[in-house]
C-alpha cells in the first residue's frame, strides 16, 4: 500500500507543474499586451512599462515563468489591479468564508444524501423512496443559482425568516450553504442508494440473515461499511467541487468568499487575482483528490495489487 | 452547488456501463435497446421533455407571440396576462417569445459542447488506451491536469481566455468536458483490446488505425452514448451558469442564464422573469437526465 501512496504522490507532482502552467498562461494567452493586461485597464503607460519590467515580459517565456514559480513559493502572486492590495491578501481574507460555507454544505449533504440513500435502499419502492429520489433527481437537475433565488424569494422575501445576502451571524451561512449542499446531497443519496441495494444483495448479507441476525445489525455493521466505500470517493470530489460551485452561490449571496472574489476579477480584468483564486482552487481539488486516493487505499485492500496509479 | 455535480455522478454511473464491453450491435439489438427504452417510464418521460424542447426550439418562429429582441418600455415588467403569456422583462421584451429562442441556444450549446468534447477526447482517450506505455502515461498526466479544475472552473479559465459570448462558452464548456471523454473512452478500450476478436484482427495483420474505427471505438459506443446524454445536460447547467455570471451570452442574447441574471435585480416585483428560465433549465436538464438513465439502463446487458 505505501508503494501505491508513493506512487501517487510522485503523480501529483507533473499535475502541480501543469497547474501552475495553465494558470501562468492565463494572462499571456489573453489577445493583447499581456503588461496591460496585469497593469489593469486605467493604467499609466509608465505603470505598464515598469510592470513590463517586473514580471520579465520582455524576456522569454521559461524566464518569465521561473519568476512566476518563485513568486508562488514566496508567497507573492502580484496585486490586484482593482485594489492594489496583494493577491495573496485578498486570498487569505476571503478563503475561510469559502472553506466554511463548502465545509458546512458538504455536512448537509453527507448527513441528509447518505441517510436518505439508506432509507431509500432499505425500504425499496416505498412512498419515502419514491418522493426522496424524485426530490434527488431534481436537486441534481436544478441550477444552483436559480435554487438559491428561489430561497431567497421564499425564506427572505415572504416569510422574512433568513437573510437574503451578506455575512455575520450564523443565520446568514443558512440559505447559502443548503444551496450549495442540494445537489451533492441529491448525488450521494442517489449513490448511497445503489451502492447499498448491489450489498445488500451479495451473498455475506443473505448468509448474515440466515444466521439470524436482525435487520438493524445486518444494515449497519454489516452492509453499510461497504455501501460506504463509493460514497466516500464521492464525498471528496465533492469537496473540491462545492468549492468550485462556490463561484454561482457567492455570487448570487454576496457571500465574500473566493467564488465571489474570482467572478469580480474576471469582470474587472483583474488577471492577478484570476491567477490566484484559480491556482488556489485548481491546487486544492488536487490535494482533496490526493487525500481521497489515500484514505480510499486504506478502506479497499484490493487496491494493494494494482499497480495502476491514480486511475 | 450547481452545473458542476453532474460531471462526477455521470462520469461515474456511465463508467459502469464501460466495464460492460457488449460485441458489436446489430439493429435488431438496437430495437431491442430501444424498446427497453421505451418501458422505462423515467426514460419516456425525458424523451416527452426533450422532445417538447426541441419541437417549441425548431417551430420558434412560428411559436412566438412577439419579437424577443424589440423592446417597449411602456410594457415593462407585466406580469403573465393574454397578451404576454409570460409577462414582460424590464425593457418590456415579451419573455415567451424570449425564452422559445433561448430554447434553441441551449439545446445548440448542449449539442456543440458535446460533439467538440467528444471529436477531441474519444481519439485522445482511444489512443491512449490502446497504444498504453509512454505515450498512456504522458496523456493520462494532461488529462489529470485539465481534471484539476473542478467542474465549471475549467470553463471558466477558457471563457477568461477566449472572451465572453455563446461561441466561446460552447468551446469553453466542449473543452471542458475533454477529460470525461478521454477518461471513459481509455477505461472501455483498456478492456476492448484484451478481447479475442481484436487479438484475431491484429494477428490478421490490419493496421492499428482500422482496428481502433473498426473494431475497438464501435464497441465503446454504448458508454459514449450514456456518457454524452449526461454531458449535454451538463454543458446546458454549465453555459447557463456562465450566462448568469455575465461570463456567457451578452445582452440582448436570450439566453435563459442570462435572462435569469437579468430579472434577478427585480425578483421582489417581478419574480417571473427569474421562476420561468429558472424552471425551463430544470424541465432541459432533467429531461437528459433521465434519459440518460434509462439508456445506462438500456444499453447495459446485466440490467437488461
Amino acid at each position: 500500500m505505501y508503494q501505491y501512496i508513493a506512487r501517487r504522490l510522485i503523480l501529483t507532482i507533473p499535475v502541480v507543474i501543469g497547474v501552475s502552467i495553465i494558470v501562468f498562461s492565463i494572462i499571456r494567452m489573453i489577445p493583447g499586451d499581456p503588461a496591460r493586461a496585469i497593469a489593469g485597464v486605467q493604467a499609466t503607460p509608465e505603470f505598464i512599462a515598469q510592470v513590463r519590467e517586473r514580471y520579465a515580459l520582455d524576456r522569454p517565456l521559461y524566464v518569465q515563468y521561473g519568476l512566476f514559480v518563485s513568486g508562488l513559493v514566496r508567497g507573492d502572486l502580484g496585486q490586484s489591479t482593482f485594489s492594489g492590495r496583494a493577491v495573496t491578501t485578498e486570498i487569505r481574507e476571503r478563503f475561510p468564508r469559502t472553506l466554511t460555507l463548502a465545509s458546512i454544505s458538504l455536512l448537509i449533504a453527507t448527513v441528509v444524501g447518505v441517510s436518505a440513500g439508506i432509507v431509500s435502499a432499505t425500504r425499496r419502492n416505498s412512498v419515502f423512496d419514491n418522493v426522496s429520489m424524485f426530490v434527488a433527481l431534481v436537486g441534481v437537475a436544478a441550477p444552483v443559482f436559480w435554487l438559491a433565488l428561489m430561497l431567497q424569494l421564499l425564506f427572505s422575501v415572504q416569510l422574512r425568516l433568513l437573510p437574503a445576502t451578506g455575512l455575520g451571524t450564523w443565520r446568514h451561512l443558512v440559505l447559502p450553504s443548503i444551496t450549495l449542499g442540494m445537489a451533492s446531497a441529491a448525488l450521494m443519496a442517489r449513490i448511497t442508494r445503489s451502492s447499498m441495494l448491489d450489498v445488500l444483495k451479495q451473498e455475506y448479507i443473505t448468509t448474515a440473515r440466515a444466521k439470524g441476525l436482525g435487520e438493524r445489525v445486518i444494515i449497519y455493521k454489516h452492509a453499510l461499511k461497504n455501501a460506504l466505500i463509493p460514497v466516500v470517493t464521492v464525498l471528496g470530489l465533492q469537496f473540491g467541487i462545492l468549492l468550485g460551485g462556490a463561484v454561482l452561490t457567492e455570487t448570487v449571496f454576496a457571500w465574500p468568499g473566493v467564488g465571489r472574489l474570482l467572478v469580480d476579477a474576471i469582470l474587472r480584468r483583474d488577471y492577478p487575482v484570476v491567477q490566484g483564486t484559480v491556482l488556489l482552487l485548481a491546487f486544492l481539488f488536487v490535494l482533496i483528490n490526493l487525500v481521497v486516493d489515500v484514505i480510499y487505499a486504506f478502506l479497499d485492500p484490493r487496491i494493494h495489487y494494482q499497480s495502476g496509479g491514480g486511475e | 452547488m450547481g452545473p458542476e455535480k453532474l460531471q462526477t455522478s455521470s462520469a461515474l454511473e456511465a463508467g459502469t456501463t464501460g466495464a460492460a464491453t457488449t460485441p458489436r450491435k446489430k439493429t435488431s439489438e438496437f430495437r431491442e435497446v430501444f424498446k427497453y427504452l421505451l418501458r422505462n417510464r423515467g426514460a419516456v418521460i425525458g424523451l416527452i421533455i426533450i422532445g417538447f424542447f426541441i419541437i417549441a426550439s425548431l417551430a420558434a418562429p412560428l411559436l412566438a407571440t412577439h419579437s424577443a429582441t424589440s423592446t417597449s418600455l411602456a410594457n415593462r415588467l407585466q406580469p403573465a396576462s393574454g397578451a404576454h403569456w409570460l409577462g414582460t422583462d424590464e425593457l418590456g421584451r415579451d419573455l415567451y417569445s424570449r425564452m422559445l429562442y433561448g430554447g434553441r441556444i441551449s439545446l445548440n450549446i448542449g449539442i456543440i459542447s458535446v460533439l467538440i468534447g467528444a471529436l477531441l477526447g474519444v481519439p485522445i482517450g482511444a489512443i491512449s488506451g490502446y497504444y498504453g506505455g509512454k505515450l498512456d502515461i504522458i496523456t493520462q498526466r494532461f488529462i489529470d491536469i485539465m481534471i484539476a479544475f473542478p467542474g465549471i472552473l475549467l470553463a471558466i479559465v477558457v471563457v477568461t481566455v477566449l472572451g465572453v459570448g455563446v461561441q466561446n462558452v460552447m468551446i469553453a464548456t466542449g473543452i471542458a468536458s475533454v477529460p470525461i471523454y478521454a477518461r471513459l473512452v481509455r477505461g472501455s478500450v483498456l478492456s476492448i483490446k484484451e478481447q479475442s476478436y481484436v487479438t484475431a484482427a491484429r494477428a490478421a495483420g490490419l493496421r492499428d488505425g482500422t482496428i481502433i474505427f473498426k473494431h475497438v471505438l464501435p464497441n465503446c459506443l454504448a458508454p459514449l452514448i450514456v456518457q454524452s446524454t449526461f454531458q449535454i445536460a451538463t454543458s446546458i447547467l454549465w453555459a447557463a451558469g456562465l450566462g448568469f455570471l455575465g461570463l456567457g451570452a451578452q445582452a440582448p442574447t436570450p439566453e435563459w442564464g442570462a435572462i435569469l441574471s437579468n430579472g434577478r435585480a427585480y425578483i421582489r416585483t417581478a419574480h417571473h422573469l427569474t421562476t420561468f428560465p429558472g424552471l425551463a433549465i430544470l424541465f432541459m436538464v432533467l429531461g437528459f437526465n433521465l434519459v440518460g438513465d434509462g439508456l445506462r439502463d438500456a444499453l447495459d446487458p446485466k440490467t437488461r
